[in-house]
C-alpha cells in the first residue's frame, strides 16, 4: 500500500465511526424518549441509563456469561471451518461424494437447527458440548458451500495448463484450485461469523447453566429486563468483534488481490 | 532441440452434430516454426488442443500426434493468448509452476537463468500483478521454457498485446524457441509472415500450404519479401472468407 493512500484511509475509517456513532446516538435518544413519552415500567421497557447502570453494575456477572459463550462460538467456528474446509474439498474431487453428500446437505439446511436443539440437548447434555455442536451445525453449510463453488470455478486455463504440465489431480487440488477457491471460503467465513452466535444462544435457550442466552432468559424470568437488556448489548459487542476478527482473517487468506 | 518430432494430424471433428473441420491432413516439421492460419471458428484451436491432449469438447475421428510413434504426454507445453500466471505466486515461482505441479524439485537456478534470458531477471520476486502485459506475457513465455518441452503450441499468444509490444515478443519467442517443434495458432498475416518456417492456411476445404521465403525467422517486419508474403496471405485469407 502506498503511502499516499493510507492518510485516505484513515480519514474514510474515522468519518465512518463518527457516523455510526451518530446513528447509535439517535437510536439511544429515541429509546429514551419513548420510555419517558409512553411512561413505561421498568419491566416492560427500561430505558438506556438503567440499562447502562446495569451494565456496570452486573459487569462480572456479564463478564462471566460472555466468555462461555464466547468459547462456544469460537469453538464452534473454528471446527466448522475446518470441517467445512475438508467437505468443501472432498465435494469437489469426489463425483460419488456430490451425488450421496450433496442432498443430504441441502436436506439439513431444510431442517431448522431450533428444532434439534433439543435433541442434541438430550444426546450432549447441559455442557458447552452441545451449544459447539450446535454452532457449527449452523456454519458447517455456508462454509462448505461457499468453498465449493469457489473449487468448481476454477478458471478452465490453469486446469488445461495443470494437465499439459502433467499435474496429477491432487496436486492441482493443492496448487491451484485451492488456492484460487480461498476468497471463496473467505467469504463464507465472515458469513460463519454472522451466523455462529445465533447456534451458541439458541443452544443456551434450550438449556445450559451459563452463558448469555442462559443469563437472558433468567433475567426476563425475573423481570430484571435491564439485565436482559445488558446481556444484550454484550452480546451485540461480542458479534461484531468476532465479524471485525474474522473480516481480518478472511482479507489474510484471500490474498492481496482480493 | 535434439529429437523434436514433427507433428500429424489427419481426421474430421464435430461438436455434437455439426461438423467442425475436415476430413483434413496437417503435417507439422519436426524441430521448424509453423504458423497454422485461418479465420476464427474453423478449429485452428481445436487442433492445438487435440495436440495437447486437453479436453476440447468436440467429437474427433482420427489420429493426432508426433510422428516418432511415440505419445506427446508430456512432450508438449502450451502458451494460450491468456498469460495464466497465478495472481499467489512471484514471477519466478510461476515460471517454476511445471515442477511444483509434478511433484519435483524446481530448479531455482535455471528459472532465474531462462527470466534473465527473457529480460525479467529484476522482475522475479514480483507478484504478476506488478508486471505490464508484455512482461507478463514474457513470463509466461519463460514458464513455457522452463518446461524444457520439444513440442511447443501456441494459441495466439502475442494477440492481445500492443504492436510493440508483440513485435518484440515475436523477436524474443522465435530466438528462445529455436530448435524445438513450434505449431503457432495465429490469424496475424504479418505476424505469420515474420515467424512462419512453414505456413498452412486452415480453409473449411482443408490445408493449404503456402511457401514462405528461404530467409531465417524472425524476418525483418520490413523486408519485402516479408511484405509480399504478409500480403499474399492476406488476399488468400480474405478470399477463403469467414465459415458460414
Amino acid at each position: 500500500m502506498s503511502a499516499a493512500r493510507q492518510p485516505a484511509r484513515a480519514r474514510r475509517l474515522s468519518l465512518g465511526a463518527l457516523r455510526a456513532g451518530l446513528a447509535i446516538a439517535l437510536a439511544i435518544a429515541g429509546w429514551a424518549i419513548l420510555v419517558r413519552a409512553a411512561a413505561l415500567p421498568p419491566f416492560i421497557l427500561p430505558g438506556p441509563e438503567r440499562v447502562a447502570r446495569t451494565l456496570w453494575t452486573s459487569r462480572a456477572l456479564l463478564a462471566e456469561h460472555a466468555v462461555i459463550t464466547l468459547i462456544e462460538v469460537l469453538a464452534g467456528l473454528v471446527i466448522g471451518a475446518i470441517l467445512g474446509f475438508a467437505m468443501g474439498v472432498v465435494l469437489a474431487v469426489s463425483r460419488p461424494a456430490r451425488i450421496l453428500l450433496r442432498p443430504l446437505l441441502v436436506f439439513s439446511q431444510a431442517v431448522p437447527v431450533f428444532a434439534i436443539a433439543p435433541i442434541l440437548t438430550l444426546w450432549l447434555g447441559y455442557g458447552l458440548g452441545s451449544k459447539i455442536v450446535m454452532t457449527l451445525l449452523i456454519i458447517f453449510f455456508p462454509v462448505t458451500s461457499a468453498f465449493y463453488d469457489a473449487l468448481m470455478r476454477t478458471p478452465p486455463g490453469w486446469r488445461e495448463l495443470g494437465d499439459v504440465m502433467g499435474a496429477r489431480p491432487w496436486r492441482q487440488m493443492w496448487h491451484l484450485r485451492i488456492p484460487a477457491a480461498l476468497p471463496g471460503f473467505a467469504s463464507g467465513l465472515r458469513l460463519a461469523a454472522v451466523y455462529a452466535p445465533i447456534g451458541a444462544i439458541i443452544g443456551e435457550w434450550v438449556g445450559a447453566s451459563r452463558g448469555l442466552g442462559y443469563l437472558m432468559l433468567l433475567a426476563n424470568g425475573r423481570a430484571k429486563t435491564d439485565l436482559m437488556f445488558a446481556a444484550l448489548i454484550v452480546l451485540a459487542i461480542l458479534t461484531l468483534l468476532l465479524y471485525a476478527a474474522v473480516d481480518r482473517l478472511a482479507r489474510w487468506i484471500a490474498g492481496p488481490e482480493a | 532441440m535434439n529429437g523434436a518430432p514433427g507433428l500429424h494430424l489427419s481426421g474430421k471433428a464435430r461438436i455434437g452434430d455439426v461438423p467442425l473441420f475436415g476430413p483434413l491432413t496437417l503435417d507439422v516439421p519436426a524441430g521448424r516454426w509453423t504458423c497454422l492460419l485461418g479465420a476464427s471458428g474453423i478449429g485452428k484451436s481445436t487442433i492445438l488442443r487435440l495436440f495437447a491432449g486437453i479436453g476440447s469438447g468436440v467429437d474427433f475421428e482420427g489420429v493426432a500426434g508426433a510422428t516418432d510413434g511415440a505419445s506427446l504426454e508430456g512432450r508438449c507445453a502450451l502458451m494460450a493468448q491468456s498469460d495464466l500466471l497465478l495472481p499467489w505466486l512471484a514471477t519466478v515461482d510461476n515460471v517454476m509452476l511445471g515442477a511444483r505441479l509434478r511433484g519435483e524439485t524446481p530448479d531455482r537456478a535455471r528459472a532465474m537463468a531462462i527470466l534473465a534470458r527473457a529480460g525479467l531477471a529484476d522482475h522475479a520476486a514480483k507478484r504478476p500483478a506488478a508486471l505490464s502485459g508484455g512482461q507478463r506475457q514474457r513470463a509466461a513465455l519463460a514458464r513455457t521454457l522452463f518446461e524444457e518441452r520439444p513440442v511447443v503450441l501456441l494459441d495466439e499468444p502475442f494477440s492481445a498485446l500492443d504492436a510493440l509490444t508483440r513485435a518484440r515478443m515475436q523477436d524474443l519467442a522465435a530466438e528462445l524457441l529455436q530448435g524445438r517443434t513450434v505449431l503457432h495458432v495465429t490469424h496475424d498475416a504479418a505476424e505469420a509472415a515474420r515467424l512462419g518456417e512453414a505456413l498452412l492456411l486452415m480453409t473449411g476445404a482443408g490445408i493449404e500450404e503456402t511457401a514462405p521465403p528461404d530467409s531465417p525467422v524472425p524476418r525483418a517486419f520490413d523486408a519485402p519479401q516479408t511484405l509480399a508474403l504478409q500480403g499474399a496471405l492476406m488476399r488468400r485469407l480474405m478470399a477463403i472468407g469467414a465459415p458460414a
